[in-house]
């Protein structure tokens, strides 16, 4: 029987690494490293799983790690954060390169400088063009269901591809709630057995990872990647109905908040979410049509299923809790942009969309800040003007 | 060079399923320069041998017997490390 029980975001994602018992966890195990990796070098201490756990000096050796553990053909899993993520840089262009299915629970946090710890997605959006599959949660019943479900969306026979889950840092990571873990076997059922098609170990068929690919097939090998992670929607998908049999709860690439009749909408991806459903209700209880989009699925983007759904809205904003420091806006803005631009509209139609960074640097985004932000969508619905296409939401002048 | 293949048939992850499969990659096509050697001069020390990138220098029952054209790739270190100036490097 699922039991409902109080954790923090990163002791329940050490419970699904626990449940999924991956072969190899190679992680760095000091700061920026998060709990998760603490909590679960406890579950190695205490033979609750059989996983080799490596510890090497440094993220960028953590992932050379899980690159070649994968390669060799072991469910393999790392967990990061931050600057962590971002001194593994090359690595994680070379897990994805490789196609190694390593799935890697991202706490977001800032990058520096200034020196910072707190909540901020400039480290996993560093890392959006790399070629892993990203899935942002909202809260830690999502970060637990979203660890499990990635070890299938990587492990795929269609995809092969490596997978990042987001969660918060310290709003999801270090912050406790409630959150129904499932039973053990009921995971291990879920996940079963990884059955890689090549393995380095295998003398038998000894193969080569890693090749030279010069002018002659780089490109082709760049297409290869550019077409199967666009495949991995439809694979996030039915993983997501096989772990609605188990859990009762139902995922897709995006979630929709009282879209059906909105006129404006908030497109936003992790835990401010809740905060903007909260403004919504709110705000349609003084007739205020408000919706918003909670992006899960984040890479690859879902481009024409998100365009459909806010296809009718008359204003829209987007919330990034990152910048692009010379882009148009923060990047879920620019994504989100480019798939209105392309999407087929019967008259030519546009909807007004702006954008506002938010949160920066752990920066609370406060029930106040969705509401201007609401207000100004009102504005911008019956005018049709926008006056203020990126702003800085709750930053002093 | 074998015929190029298109991204739908290229292995997952570019991961090479055959061993050995360097020797259909022939790096005579870079040459500019050949090694010519003078057999008068060469003394079988085999320096060359030990020296080259490619593994180009063909030797027979001891003795250095010239050059793999398909693989020789004209670097020319063959002739640099020549301690008896023995081969030279001539316009391909
Ligand atoms: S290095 Fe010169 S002398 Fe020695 S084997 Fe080669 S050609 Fe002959
Ligand atoms: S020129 Fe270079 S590749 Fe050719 S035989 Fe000499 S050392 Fe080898």
């Amino acid at each position: 029987m699922p039991k409902i029980i109080a954790r923090t975001g990163d002791d329940a994602v050490a419970e699904a690494m626990r449940q999924i018992n991956p072969d190899v966890v190679a992680a760095y195990p000091i700061t920026p490293q998060t709990e998760i990796v603490q909590f679960f070098s406890d579950f190695v201490a205490n033979g609750k799983v059989k996983t080799e756990l490596l510890c090497p000096e440094s993220e960028h050796s953590a992932m050379s790690a899980c690159i070649g553990a994968s390669a060799a053909g072991g469910r393999v899993m790392t967990a990061t954060s931050s600057q962590g993520l971002a001194y593994m840089w090359e690595l994680v262009y070379i897990a994805a390169s490789y196609r190694l299915p390593i799935v890697m629970p991202v706490v977001n946090r800032a990058l520096s400088g200034p020196i910072n710890i707190h909540c901020d997605h400039s480290d996993s959006m560093g890392a959006r063009d790399s070629g892993w599959v990203q899935i942002f949660s909202e809260n830690i019943q999502e970060a637990y269901d979203n660890t499990i479900q990635a070890v299938r969306i990587a492990e795929h026979a269609n995809l092969l591809l490596p997978v990042i889950v987001t969660l918060d840092g310290f709003i999801i990571s270090h912050a406790m709630e409630q959150f129904e873990i499932l039973d053990d076997d009921t995971v291990q059922k879920f996940v079963g057995e990884y059955k890689p098609e090549y393995s380095l170990l295998d003398a038998k068929h000894p193969i080569t990872y890693g090749p030279l690919q010069l002018f002659d097939y780089y490109m082709e090998q760049k297409k290869q990647q550019h077409e199967v992670i666009k495949s991995a929607s439809s694979v996030v998908l039915q993983i997501a109905s096989e772990f609605e049999k188990i859990s009762k709860r139902k995922y897709e690439l995006f979630e929709e908040y009282r879209m059906d009749d909105a006129d404006i909408g908030i497109v936003v991806l992790g835990s401010a979410s809740g905060t903007a459903k909260t403004v919504a209700d709110k705000l349609r209880e003084q007739g205020l049509r408000a919706g918003v989009l909670k992006i899960r699925l984040f890479r690859p983007f879902p481009a024409a299923e998100l365009a459909n759904s806010l296809s009718h809205l008359k204003a829209l904003a987007v919330l990034d809790r990152s910048d692009t420091f010379g882009g148009l806006g923060g990047p879920v803005f620019e994504e989100v942009c480019a798939s209105l631009y392309n999407y087929q509209f019967p008259d030519g139609h546009k909807i007004p969309a702006v954008n506002y960074i938010y949160g920066l640097g752990g920066r609370d985004v406060t029930l106040d800040h969705i509401e201007k932000v609401y207000r100004d969508l009102e504005g911008i619905s019956r005018t049709g003007k926008i006056n203020n296409l990126i702003q800085y939401l709750g930053v002093r002048e | 060079m074998p015929q190029e293949k298109g991204w739908k048939s290229l292995s997952r992850g570019g991961v090479i399923l055959e061993p050995g499969n360097a020797r259909d990659y022939e790096t005579g096509s870079w040459r500019t320069f050949k090694p010519v050697v003078d057999r008068e001069k060469c003394i079988n020390c085999m320096f060359c041998w030990i020296f080259c990138p490619e593994s180009a220098v063909i030797v027979k029952d001891d003795k250095m017997e010239g050059f793999n054209l398909k693989y020789c790739k004209g670097c020319g270190i063959c002739a640099k490390e020549c301690p008896k100036k023995a081969i030279e490097m001539a316009k391909d």
